[in-house]
């Protein structure tokens, strides 16, 4: 009977700060090693970072002179800004990027806003009138100074890249996909080659194809632009990517979606533009955008065929005799930059992925 | 008439001669496409006076490569350097999956640590890598690290045998004495014999159920085998450690900074994308899995030897796998920082003197295109091998 009433003691808080600490990061001997371990980590890591990049970096003056604290020389960044965003493009024309960035954000938001009306119209004219607009405004015509396409560089490039091979990308993924899955043999193994082949070789290799091997391939005469070659390349090599990805999507359709279409009468066109795709490709949504950023980061490659894109320029801003021995600031405010792009891409698809779950 | 008019409407409505139509309209159009091509081509290269064929690899490539893992000279063929720029290939993405590999599993479980600031941390490293273009972190570790590292005099070192300054990382290489062969050959056999202690040990637990510390027993054969033969043999292996002689580092291996910085950027790269795989792989055993190995009485180290890892193993494999293709997929960025892989000494340098641009990126591109499908290949295999009764 004695021992019934031995003490028990409270149990242990896992309420409040200390709980958190207690059960989160001490809970056992290992744990807490392993806690002291990752807080040093830390403390050999991000007070240097922060001291370099922010406490003792130089934000004001116009040389490298003015650079004479021991951090970060951010001034090379702002001497150069208008290179690494626009690379050569002329300055008196800079505002008709300006005016398509403008257009873009402006309908971007717009689509992104909740609960607006007329959304179509908005995506419609994203889809079909903006791309004109991006064409004129850009290279010139319509009473605007051409500008050739070798003056274009920078994060502006890099956008034009990656915004012309996501958006034909998709079109021809989708067309890939349904190839492959078609019941015609021919249509399906010559997809199939066609996705296997872009899909096995490394970008860099389709990228030296295009600025070798198209030039060849055309009718005498007939040049084409250097960065007309790398978007073709671009364009086949995230297609038959996001080929695959499509197909992942159709695969994963209930069959009594094809059958209930086909028994109401649909085309096969129609069964797919109207049942199969609308949702096969909402459920692959987060791995299109996965593919996305891939192609956003892959960009980076056309500098191997001499375009000058973001990553590029910062390349070449840092062999400027005046700036010298920057090559961290440039890399830092690159990978900076492509960081919150790709992090807000990742971010959109994961914040998709939760509203569109309608809790299969 | 009107009998005719409608056999004809339902001819050419039919199903399957609609298919056939079509199919011909496709490949005819296919056809087409690449006859303008050929034909195109040909003319640009007469016109260009380009030659054509395979003849050109058997002939003196007349140029040098900085690092060559067979002998090789100007006086050797294109069709060495080819070999070259392959072997450079292979060893960039085999240490480079060695290294993946291992970091991804350390920050994958990491994640899953029940340790906040722990998991925090690998989800960072993750977030933060994944995040940033490949060819730009190659480009910093290269020019912003390795390029800005200490003088020869001033290396950084480990040991005195490990030696890392602005010409690349010194290790310790081995050299084997006489004698050396036989410790090889123990070593083989003692391998084999092991095996054969698995093989028996989980046929005996299979018909007994008695278990054998087959693990223990082998590796202590292993070991001690490999010991006592290097004592009895009178330590015929040994280290060459580098010297620095003058203004270099003389002895031992040199790996040149290009090499370093691809093989770092890329491992680390590739790690954090294998963390995501094995984070996914571990969370799709499900939870009933655990507790119902806990509800049998297995110990915590067997929950995961028996359990979790086998039925992991079977989600993780076919991404790692991709994830592998991928790396070696990469690793032609080495053009990008003049490593002499596969594609910078052969559809770079050969390519420019030999102007054959058709034939040299054909090859190329056939050697990554014949690494994908002979692992995916392997992978399908791997598939049906391990799919389970009655799964889909």
């Amino acid at each position: 009977m004695s021992t019934a009433n031995k003490e028990i003691g409270p149990p242990v808080i896992e309420l409040g700060a200390m709980g958190w600490l207690r059960k989160n990061l001490f809970s056992n001997w290992y744990n807490s090693l392993l806690t002291i371990f990752g807080l040093y980590l830390l403390y050999v890591l991000i007070p240097p970072l922060v001291n370099w990049i922010f406490l003792d970096a130089n934000f004001v003056g116009s040389t490298r002179d003015d650079c004479t604290n021991e951090g970060a020389c951010w001034i090379f960044i702002q001497q150069n800004i208008k290179l690494i965003f626009y690379g050569l493009y002329p300055t008196e024309e800079l505002w008709r990027i300006n005016f398509v960035y403008l257009i873009l954000l402006i309908s971007g938001a717009y689509l992104l806003i909740p609960n607006l009306k007329h959304k179509g119209w908005v995506g419609a004219f994203l889809l079909v009138i903006f791309p004109i607009i991006c064409v004129v405004m850009l290279s010139g015509g319509l009473g605007l100074e051409a500008v050739e396409t070798r003056l274009w560089g920078g994060l502006f490039l890099t956008l034009v890249i990656a915004g012309v091979g996501i958006v034909l990308s998709l079109p021809i993924g989708v067309m890939l996909a349904l190839g492959r899955r078609s019941k015609l043999p021919v249509v399906s193994i010559l997809c199939t080659i066609f996705i296997e082949i872009w899909r096995g070789v490394p970008l860099i290799t389709v990228l030296f194809m295009a600025s070798n091997m198209f030039p060849l391939f055309m009718p005498e005469g007939v040049n084409f632009d250097k960065l007309i070659r790398a978007l073709i390349g671009v364009m086949f090599f995230s297609a038959a990517y996001l080929a695959e990805v499509v197909r992942g999507g159709l695969q994963a359709m209930p069959k009594g979606q094809y059958e209930a279409s086909q028994a109401v009468g649909l085309t096969y066109w129609r069964m797919m533009a109207l049942v199969i795709l609308p949702q096969s490709l909402k459920m692959v949504i987060p791995a299109i955008i996965g593919s996305f950023i891939a192609i956003f980061k892959d960009t980076t490659l056309v500098l191997v065929i001499g375009l000058f894109d973001f990553l590029g320029i910062i390349q070449f801003v840092g062999t400027n005799p005046d700036w010298l021995g920057f090559s961290h600031e440039g890399y830092v405010f690159a990978a900076a930059v492509f960081w919150v792009f790709c992090y807000a891409m990742s971010w959109y698809s994961q914040r998709l992925e939760k509203k569109l779950d309608t809790g299969r | 008439m009107e009998t005719d008019k409608s056999k004809l409407g339902s001819f050419l409505f039919n199903r399957s001669v609609q298919g056939v139509f079509y199919q011909l309209i496709t490949l005819g159009l296919v056809a087409l496409g690449i006859y303008y091509i050929v034909t195109n081509t040909a003319r640009n290269m007469l016109e260009r006076g380009l030659a054509s064929g395979f003849h050109f690899l058997g002939v003196e490539s007349q140029f040098d490569i900085g690092m060559t893992l067979i002998e090789y000279s100007p006086t050797s063929t294109y069709f060495d350097s080819f070999i070259v720029g392959l072997l450079n290939t292979l060893l960039v993405a085999g240490i480079g999956i060695l290294f993946a590999t291992v970091i991804g599993f350390t920050v994958g479980i990491m994640r899953l640590s029940s340790n906040w600031l722990i998991a925090k941390i690998a989800e960072a490293y993750v977030e933060i890598l994944r995040n940033i273009p490949l060819l730009l972190q190659i480009f910093f570790w290269y020019f912003a690290v390795l390029r800005a590292l200490p003088k020869p005099k001033q290396s950084l070192e480990l040991y005195d045998s490990f030696f890392l300054n602005n010409r690349g990382l010194f290790i310790p290489d081995t050299v084997f004495g006489e004698g050396s062969s036989i410790i090889f050959y123990l070593l083989w056999l003692t391998t084999i014999i092991s095996i054969g202690i698995f093989i028996w040990a989980k046929r005996r637990q299979n018909r007994t159920g008695e278990r054998f510390p087959a693990f223990y027993v082998s590796t202590a054969l292993i070991l001690g085998t490999f010991f006592i033969s290097l004592a009895a043999t009178g330590f015929p292996v040994s280290f060459e450690y580098p010297e620095l002689k003058g203004f270099n580092f003389k002895g031992g291996i040199k790996l040149i900074p290009e090499l370093v910085a691809l093989t770092f950027a890329l491992a680390m790269y590739t790690a954090s994308f294998i963390a995501e795989v094995v984070r996914g792989g571990i969370m799709a055993v499900s939870k009933g899995q655990t507790e119902a190995a806990k509800s049998v009485g297995l110990k915590q180290n067997l929950i995961l030897r028996l359990i979790i890892i086998p039925q992991a193993l079977r989600v993780i494999v076919p991404p790692l796998t991709n994830q592998y293709l991928n790396l070696t997929k990469n690793s032609s960025l080495a053009a990008a920082i003049a490593y002499p892989d596969l594609v910078l000494v052969f559809a770079g340098t050969a390519l420019m003197q030999t102007g054959q641009a058709i034939e040299i990126i054909g090859m190329v591109m056939g050697v990554y295109l014949f690494l994908s499908l002979f692992t995916s290949l392997i992978m399908n295999m791997f598939n049906r091998f391990m799919k389970v009764d009655g799964e889909r």
